[in-house]
């Protein structure tokens, strides 16, 4: 990152007011007389749990949900937002979580879409080009405006969102968890885009619930916790620390050092593992593990780089080429899923709404899954629903899991929710082995420290755990070895304690490339 | 034998055969690229032949037949712009119900209104006329086929080139596409998902309505019952073998165009006509093959 510019005196006033804005929802305020003050040309970055209400406040200033009270005011005058295009017509600009793309079209007929630019009754397409690499170059966001949004990497998307909010005249742009999907360069590049914005006077507001990006980038900081504001700090006066006190309600301490005691006998073995691709370089290139009990081993890795391919084959979602996995002695290689889950491994997979739970399945059944034929499930080969629901009730409340029901569909959850769900069936069960892939991503700092205590217990308990994380603080955190897969190989192996993030990370770019910038830390 | 089957005749009987499948199948394409599955083509255009035939034998004018035929199909299909884009319910099935109830309803009221079951034919019922393009119409072999039609047909023929420059190159065509692959993305950039929805269904009402009223008022000048026989089936597979795309969608017509065609000169040459009335469907199963996997995706898509 370049040096903070975070300037001290801007044209002041007022950009945006939100007062007393409410939301309720049956059974559940989602914003309770919130106050939000925006001031012209600042970052201003909104925090929060997931649940706290955030994206909430953000659809009902987007004109997406009507508040039940309270008033939004722009620049003193009080205006009222029956839909997006109001929104944008007042001259805000929304980057969601989840991109509003359409991928069949051109980066420009995506930009342009519902304000294209005509010429003999059609869309002058020229000039819809021209406006997109106009908007590109002055603010350095370099995408092609002529190929199409489903050929292009998430970190260009993102770009093509805000040339969008910039070509409908954005002066307050708003972004919804904008790094949960990028990658550490791809952030820096985010985060230059924000500060040249800054510059040339737009506002920004930020939600996000890294506390790192909040210090790093913003000017101050409104907090929420339960639907309310309630905390408006400036950034430069405050710490990780009190940030973290407001959203929390108490103290969180999220560095948790790896235990001290070497490991035990090996739980999980890996020799050998080869996965082919085609006619490409193979995706897994002869990788050899082992994973002692009470052992943590990190997976440091850039996207597409093996992991992917070496946890299915771990956890039998696909048969390798070559190799053996072995987990207490017992080869289980080519075994189903279901004996290697009785053999005690146990997985926290990345995607958990596809694949770590059924969505329109019940929590009760979310909590089941997989330990449905064992005899204390079971009466007269019927599922015993007593036990069932005893033990759904038990891990609901034992993991702090907000749900109306134990009949709730999983799928209406939030983020942090949800993995909670994923973390309690996949931990409650004494693993051997427990394979846990990008654990917190995109759940909030409480959540984080939950699933963290979470998984030290079960590596205390004698487990081996395997950990796959794109946040190198995380893996620095929770490891007692850290592992770089770089193109299918092993490259190197770092002690947590004498590594630096920066060190991790030129490993991590291969090192034959290791000349180039390597990323920036942020933490 | 070949030169025998390859002639003036064989080419009228093709476009007679074409039209109607065209109209309707770019009246799915239209709700395909919307986002919604039309699979009441079938009902659609039945409806609209009946609606031609009841029109023009009431006033003794085809144009007020045609219009009726267009106001019909498009009210009709907005039971099931109603049901999948306001309630939320499968296309599928809502589809084959105004199917089933197309054919009962025309069934019904053909009795009722004309009192004759099967077949009505009067001399009240005026036909479409075809009209001669100058010039065009005395080219030898095509110039009667191609340039000697009805107004619906020439209409039919031209929103080819037309709806592929809407759709790709004109705004309000750019945003029904947008709708179709990401509504929620549209919806926040201003453009109403429902709305855009409801009128490319009530388009493909009216399309398939003029399909059926160039079937009863064009091709014949009378309505039986089940007249459509198929064709908006045809039709649907037409618009997932042609991608959704005008010029892809008019092939997969002609397609069909020609297999019937062919099979009605069969039939003259002595074939048993229910060998030859089956093959167009024959190719359609053939296609539906070759195209398996599209089919597959666009279900895939338009379900999301």
């Amino acid at each position: 990152m370049s040096a903070d510019p975070r300037a001290p005196e801007r044209p002041s006033g007022n950009e945006l007011e939100l007062r007393g804005i409410t939301k309720r929802y049956p059974g559940v305020v989602a914003n309770d007389r919130v106050d939000l003050t925006v001031r012209s040309g600042e970052i201003h970055a909104i925090v929060g749990e997931n649940g706290a209400g955030k994206t909430t406040l953000m659809s009902i200033l987007y004109g997406l949900i009507p508040p039940d009270e309270g008033e939004i005011r722009l620049g003193g005058e009080v205006h009222r937002f029956a839909s997006p295009r109001d929104a944008i017509d007042a001259g805000l600009g929304m980057v969601h979580q989840a991109f509003k793309l359409f991928p069949s079209l051109t980066v420009a007929e995506n930009v342009v879409y519902g304000d294209e630019p005509r010429r003999r009754g059609l869309v002058d397409r020229a000039k819809a080009r021209r406006d997109v690499a106009a908007i590109a170059a002055e603010y350095g966001l370099s995408v092609d405006p002529a190929r199409r949004v489903e050929d292009l990497p998430v970190g260009v998307l993102q770009r093509v969102e805000i040339i969008k909010a910039l070509y409908r005249d954005a002066r307050i742009l708003i972004l919804d968890e904008p790094t949960a999907v990028l990658t550490p360069q791809e952030r820096d590049a985010l985060f230059v885009v924000l500060e040249r914005l800054r510059e040339r006077g737009h506002t920004i507001v930020f939600i996000t619930h890294k506390l790192g990006e909040v210090l790093a980038l913003s000017d101050r900081v409104t907090v929420l916790r339960d639907g309310r504001a309630v905390a408006e700090l400036v950034t430069a006066q405050t710490d990780e620390h009190e940030i973290t006190h407001h959203m929390t309600g108490r103290e969180v301490a999220l560095t948790q050092r790896p235990a001290e005691r070497t490991p035990g006998e090996i739980r999980l073995e890996v020799r050998g593992l080869r996965v082919e691709q085609g006619d490409g370089p193979p995706l897994l290139d002869g990788v050899d593990l082992e994973v002692g009990a009470g052992e943590v081993l990190g997976i440091a890795a850039i996207a597409g780089n093996g992991q992917n391919e070496l946890v299915e084959s771990l956890v039998g979602l696909r048969t390798p080429d070559a190799g053996r996995v072995v987990v207490d002695g017992q080869d289980i290689t080519t075994d189903t899923v279901a004996a290697r889950r009785r053999a005690g491994v146990a997985y926290i997979p990345e995607d958990r709404h596809r694949v770590g739970t059924a969505g329109a399945a019940s929590t009760r059944d979310n909590l089941l899954m997989s330990y449905q034929r064992e005899s204390r499930f079971q009466r007269r080969r019927w599922l015993d629903r007593g036990a069932v629901d005893e033990h759904a009730t038990r891990l609901i409340d034992g993991y702090r899991i907000r749900v109306a029901g134990l009949a709730t569909p999983v799928g209406t959850l939030s983020g942090g929710n949800l993995q909670k769900i994923v973390v309690a069936r996949e931990v409650e069960h004494d693993p051997g082995v427990l394979i846990a892939e990008q654990p917190t991503r995109g759940v909030d700092v409480g959540a984080i420290e939950f699933i963290h205590e979470r998984l030290v217990e079960v590596r205390d308990a004698g487990a081996a755990v395997l950990l796959i994380s794109a946040e190198l603080w995380e893996l620095r955190a929770l490891s007692t070895r850290i592992v770089v897969l770089f193109e299918g190989r092993l490259v190197g192996t770092f002690d947590p304690r004498t590594t630096d993030e920066q060190t991790l990370g030129l490993a991590m770019t291969g090192a034959s490339q290791a000349s180039g910038a390597g990323p920036g830390a942020h933490r | 034998m070949l030169s025998g089957l390859l002639d003036v005749a064989l080419l009228d009987s093709v476009m007679r055969a074409l039209i109607p499948i065209l109209l309707a199948a770019l009246g799915g394409m239209i709700c395909e690229r919307a986002g919604v599955f039309q699979i009441s083509l079938e009902g659609l255009m039945l409806i609209g032949a009946f609606a031609a035939v009841a029109g023009s034998f009431a006033v003794g004018s085809a144009l007020v037949g045609v219009l009726t035929a267009a106001v019909a199909g498009a009210l009709v299909s907005l039971v099931l712009a109603y049901g999948t884009v306001t309630r939320g319910g499968d296309a599928i099935v809502l589809g084959v119900a105004i199917n089933l109830l197309a054919l009962g309803l025309t069934s019904f009221l053909i009795a009722q209104l004309f009192g004759v079951r099967g077949v009505f034919q009067d001399p009240g019922i005026v036909g479409l006329q075809r009209f001669a393009i100058p010039v065009l119409s005395d080219l030898p072999i095509v110039g009667s086929a191609l340039f000697r039609l009805t107004p619906i047909a020439t209409l039919a023929l031209l929103l080819v080139p037309v709806l592929w420059v809407w759709l790709f190159r004109s705004a309000s065509g750019t945003r029904l596409r947008g709708v179709g692959e990401r509504p929620e993305a549209a919806a926040t950039l201003g453009v109403n998902p429902v709305r855009t929805k409801y009128l490319a269904v009530a388009a493909s009402g009216v399309l398939a309505g003029l399909a059926g009223a160039q079937l009863s008022l064009g091709n014949v000048v009378q309505f039986s019952e089940n007249m459509s026989s198929g064709r908006g089936w045809i039709a649907v597979v037409a618009v997932l073998l042609g991608r959704a795309h005008p010029v892809g969608v008019l092939g997969a017509c002609l397609l069909f165009g020609v297999a019937e065609g062919i099979g009605f000169r069969l039939q003259g040459q002595g074939l048993p006509s229910q060998i030859t009335d089956a093959l167009p469907f024959v190719v359609t199963l053939i296609a539906l093959a070759v195209a398996r996997r599209r089919f597959k995706r666009v279900l895939e898509l338009t379900a999301a």
